[in-house]
């Protein structure tokens, strides 16, 4: 084989000895440095879908920031007189032309109701003659509100209860445990039921129930990621080292766990949105007037087989919340472990 | 000899974020009937990567850019994967790293010694359940008979790592591909499963790829050997050669580096560095940024095979006709002398070509 | 009994002392990971610790760095039992030992900068006033270990397992310790740069003037760093003695099959080997068993009724060159 080397100019020179490159060269490392969370972002970006509904989600959590100052109209006022018009955008756009089919015939409800020109509901009015835009809006910021609250408990009782649990071990983990088990056994609606008794049916009850219930996967999970991070070297080292258990903590678990916590909570809110949405839903949420997804699916259930838009668009509104959070929440772990998705 | 495998400029890259490494850049290899080759080289080299590409088991991202590999002259890339998935089950099987993952922990290990041959072979089941307790015992489980129904949990590593031969030779394959199947396992049962390979190539005379880092098992266990560096080969040739009468500068620091049991020297000689990016492999000898005796040209060419003996071939250009007297390091040139002397007294068999050998000083 | 060589005027670094460590004590998955184990670690020496996986290397290695309670036994630490350090003590005993880990993957935090990793020490003990003196001592740290000091801002999944080695010994080295647990610190690196490894790990030995618990099961390796080997087995210590002598002249049937495995680079040698397989059913025969003086120096575990034989072993020794074949290369 030693032909191909005719090939080559070669030179007395190029069979100089000079040896190796200094080692600084060779241990030299040339690629951008990328941090764990660069990675991940980067793994992130190639999943459309949950780009897609990361970008959803921001667009509604902006327009349920909207909503806490300024809605189309009063959620709560009822112009009885307007009752049950159906969506009109500006002068009519297909779909939105407000106009109802009665027995055949396309009817123009806003004249019908006298409704004066150029005041139009975008997504039409309920029995009571509400704006079912605005009402939406307050709606979604809701169940925003209520994401929100169930990430606070899980962040602040789940993942401290988690980690507590799983670095003590012995005991106290066993005791902690019990604790959840017997916590988990009882059935959330149980508690929403027994607040009820208490307090006046609300946000407050809502809240509260979940406060009680809501953090305790978020605490498994984290124990049982605990429990494998604790025998870590790294950790040992730590240990070794002389640092304290908090500054483990926050050095060396939270920074370890900090995937598994968003991914949790973004699994967590959905739960938490639709589990407000039922109870409104059944009655023993938050209270009328109040818009929340639940109440607007309620009333739009009852009227659902004349006036289908007054549930649809409660029902769509939620559905992609719901999904969005899921896609994005698969997204997030696929992106901060790879491992999984090969 | 008859060769069973032939691998021609094999060259595969892998696509990843960073762009595409080229984890084997044009291998050439073959394999004897009857003999045991091992592959050895440091992690990252490329030897996983080698015997997956026989077996069809390559990772979804990786691509063949070109070569051949020849089975019994018919090129394996260029198979469908029925073809394969028949080779596999009868002509060539594996043998992973970890017993416990190639183990199915809810099946009795009876069952998962004789699946191969339910899938693949024409054997009805009590036939190919007696074949298993046949090959269980063959790799040493004492009272096969009743241990058939145990399942893998009930069995201690090295046993489960016997389990693990059984399964892949229980069709009496013709090629073995065993990679770093005793890097889990204490010395004294990795020494035990050695025995064991060994035993087995004579009973059913397979032809064995062995793969590892360790020098001293390869030592024990090929018949010939091929050193691989940066996805490439850069020497083979006899275990004795190898061994004995190295000519690559890797293999030199390979061999230097290992401390014996006798070893007593107050430092240990250290290759310097790591070993290079795939992704930008060096135009020259990958190995010559950390090769002390490396050429100018090593810097720039890649160095072509020359030839030692009939069987032994190393890259480097230290082989070359124009290429400067060098001295080898001093336990190099030890195994050297043992080697004459060993020669010259009749213990090993010699190799009377020694062409471009001159140019490494004796 | 401690395996103590009294005529030897070093200083006792570590002492182990009828060392017990169960896990689940009294439970039914007891499992009785050291059983009684003595033996001392002289200041300024490496002592090896070999055996096979499960034999209780790493749990006596995180004992004697407080990792674990013991179940009894005592660990001396420059005379003073670590099981009796006050908490307001404890910090300062943290310094004076630190441990080097087996797998150079799981024992750096991915999510820290190497120089945050190697500062860890340095904050926690606060030996440096403010950041310019840590980043200073951080790339003196790197300096000592082969890394540059553009290494301090990468993360370690940046590295080679051989690299991200030296990290973890620039840690340890941080706080300036006088003994360093290395457990299995080489058997996950390649051949080429486990050689690296080590002759970092003996170049600040002398440097240092450290004291070294070296935990292995690459015989060969453990032979070449070690003064004094120690041969574990299911929690016990089966023979100890000078690295020469333990491979020289093995008395232990465990210590001759486990040696007879070891693997050799040199065919010659592969090809006439004869493996002696050790049967531990010997140990369960019923008689007391304690580490036993045969010469001075070197210590078995073994019965009254045995001492003779193995007493006769080594008489043997004397009149032989070695007990295992020579490897034609050192001839
Ligand atoms: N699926 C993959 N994607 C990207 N790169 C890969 C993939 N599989 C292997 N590689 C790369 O190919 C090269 C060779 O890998 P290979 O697994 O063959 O090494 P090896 O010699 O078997 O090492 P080891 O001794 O660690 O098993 C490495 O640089 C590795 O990073
Ligand atoms: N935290 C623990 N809980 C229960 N058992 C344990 C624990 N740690 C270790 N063991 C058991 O103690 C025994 C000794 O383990 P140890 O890790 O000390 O072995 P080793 O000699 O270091 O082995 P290796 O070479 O595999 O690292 C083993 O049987 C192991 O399963
Ligand atoms: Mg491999
Ligand atoms: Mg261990």
């Amino acid at each position: 084989m030693s032909e191909q080397a005719d090939k080559l100019e070669l030179t007395p020179d190029s069979f100089k000895r000079v040896g190796a490159n200094d080692t600084d060269a060779q241990e030299k490392i040339s690629a951008p440095s990328l941090t764990f969370f660069q990675d991940a972002i980067r793994r992130l970006k190639q999943n459309k879908a949950a780009i897609i509904s990361f970008w959803l989600l921001a667009i509604i959590i902006l327009i349920s920031i909207v909503s806490i100052w300024w809605t189309p109209s009063d959620p709560n006022a009822q112009h009885v007189a307007y009752a049950n018009l159906p969506p009109k955008i500006g002068n009519g756009i297909p779909g939105f032309t407000g106009q109802a089919n009665v027995g055949g015939q396309l009817v123009d409800k806003y004249a019908q109701a006298n409704v004066p020109k150029g005041t139009y509901y975008i997504l039409g009015t309920d029995y009571l003659g509400r704006d079912l835009f605005s009402r939406l809006m307050k709606g979604i910021a809701l169940s925003l509100l209520i994401g929100m609250l169930a990430t606070l408990f899980d962040l602040m009782i789940g993942v401290p209860y988690g980690i507590i649990s799983g670095w003590r071990g012995g005991h106290t983990d066993t005791i902690m445990q019990r604790i959840i088990e017997i916590i988990s056994s009882i059935p959330n609606l149980v508690v929403v039921i027994l607040m009820l008794l208490l307090f006046t049916p609300g946000l407050g009850s809502i809240v509260v129930a979940m406060g009680i219930t809501g953090w305790i996967t978020m605490a498994r999970l984290i124990r049982a990621e605990t429990l494998t991070l604790k025998t870590q070297e790294y950790v040992l080292a730590a240990r070794t080292i002389g640092e304290s258990p908090f500054k483990i903590a926050t050095k060396h678990l939270i920074p370890n766990l900090s995937s598994t916590i968003i991914i949790q909570t973004m699994f967590s809110i959905p739960t938490a949105i639709f589990f407000e949405a039922f109870l409104s839903f059944i009655g023993i949420g938050i209270p009328a007037p109040n818009a929340s997804l639940g109440t607007l699916l309620s009333d739009g259930q009852k009227t659902f087989r004349f006036l289908p838009y007054q549930m649809w668009y409660p029902a769509a509104a939620i559905s992609i919340i719901m999904i969005a959070f899921n896609l994005l929440a698969d997204g997030l772990r696929d992106a901060f472990d790879p491992k999984t998705n090969n | 000899m008859e060769k069973i495998l032939d691998v021609k400029n094999l060259q595969i890259n892998f696509a990843t974020f960073a762009g595409q490494v080229q984890a084997i850049r044009d291998v050439s290899f073959h394999l004897n009937k009857g003999e045991t080759l091992a592959i050895v080289g440091e992690s990252g080299s490329g030897k996983s990567v080698t015997v997956r590409s026989i077996m069809g088991l390559l990772a979804n991202n990786a691509h063949i850019v070109g070569g051949e590999i020849d089975f019994k002259d018919q090129d394996i890339l260029s198979m469908t994967d029925r073809q394969i998935e028949n080779l596999r089950g009868n002509d060539i099987s594996m043998i992973f790293q970890d017993p416990m993952t190639s183990l199915d922990p809810t099946m009795p290990i009876g069952k998962q010694v004789a699946e191969p041959l339910l899938i693949h072979g024409q054997m009805n089941k009590a036939a190919a359940m007696a074949r298993a307790e046949e090959v269980l015992e063959l790799v040493g489980i004492t009272n096969a008979k009743n241990r058939m129904k145990d399942y893998p949990h009930q069995f201690s590593g090295g046993q489960r790592q016997r389990v693990v031969i059984a399964m892949a030779i229980v069709n009496y394959p013709e090629i073995l591909i065993a990679d770093e199947p005793t890097t889990a396992l204490d010395v004294t049962i990795q020494a035990q499963i050695i025995d064991l390979m060994k035993d087995l190539q004579r009973k059913i005379d397979t032809s064995i790829i062995f793969i590892t880092h360790d020098l001293g098992v390869v030592a024990g266990i090929a018949d010939r050997v091929a050193v691989m560096y940066a996805g490439k080969i850069v020497e083979y040739g006899t275990v004795d050669e190898i061994f004995y009468d190295p000519k690559h500068p890797y293999t030199w620091g390979l061999l230097n580096s290992m401390p014996t049991l006798d070893t007593h020297s107050e430092k240990l000689y250290a290759i310097p560095g790591t070993p290079p990016n795939l992704l930008d492999p060096p135009d020259g000898d990958a190995f010559a940024p950390r090769n002390p005796y490396a050429l100018a040209i090593d810097h720039e060419a890649m160095p072509p095979f020359f030839k030692v003996t009939n069987t032994h071939y190393a890259a480097t250009w230290l082989l070359h006709p124009d290429a400067p007297s060098i001295e080898p390091p001093a336990a190099i040139q030890q195994r050297q002398q043992l080697y004459r002397d060993l020669i010259a007294s009749g213990q090993i068999g010699t190799f009377p070509q020694k062409e471009t050998d001159k140019n490494v000083s004796n | 009994m401690s395996a103590t060589n009294s005529d030897r005027p070093r200083k006792k670094l570590v002492q182990v002392q009828h060392l017990k460590q169960y896990f689940n004590p009294g439970k039914p998955n007891e499992v009785k990971a050291i059983d009684d184990i003595s033996f001392d670690i002289y200041e300024g020496e490496t002592f090896g610790l070999v055996g096979e996986s499960g034999s209780g290397k790493s749990t006596t290695g995180r004992s004697i760095i407080r990792l674990y309670n013991p179940t009894s036994g005592k660990i001396l630490f420059d005379g003073q039992d670590i099981s009796r350090i006050k908490h307001r003590d404890m910090l300062e005993f943290r310094r004076e030992m630190q441990m080097i880990f087996q797998d150079p993957y799981a024992s750096l935090n991915p999510r820290m900068k190497v120089k945050d990793i190697i500062a860890e020490g340095l904050d926690v003990h606060h030996l440096v006033k403010n950041d310019q003196e840590r980043d200073a001592r951080v790339n003196e740290l790197l300096n000592l270990v082969g890394l540059s000091r553009d290494h301090a801002t990468r993360y370690p999944h940046e590295f080679s397992g051989g690299q991200r080695q030296r990290i973890g010994i620039a840690r340890a080295l941080a706080v300036q310790p006088r003994f360093i647990i290395a457990d299995e610190p080489i058997s996950a690196l390649d051949v080429s740069i486990q050689a690296q490894v080590v002759n970092l790990l003996r170049e600040i030995q002398q440097e240092q003037n450290l004291t070294y618990l070296f935990i292995a099961h690459d015989l060969s390796m453990v032979k070449y760093i070690s003064d004094r080997i120690a041969v574990m087995h299911n929690g016990r210590l089966m023979e100890l003695a000078a690295a020469d002598e333990v491979y020289n002249h093995p008395l232990h049937p465990y210590t001759k099959s486990l040696l007879s495995a070891v693997p050799r680079p040199d065919p010659m040698y592969e090809r006439s080997r004869h493996r002696t397989d050790y049967d531990d059913s010997i140990e369960f025969d019923n008689h007391p068993r304690t580490l036993q003086e045969i010469v001075p120096g070197h210590f078995v575990f073994a019965a009254a009724d045995e001492l003779a034989d193995y007493q006769a072993t080594a008489e043997k020794y004397l009149h032989e060159a070695s007990a295992l074949g020579k490897s034609p290369l050192n001839a």
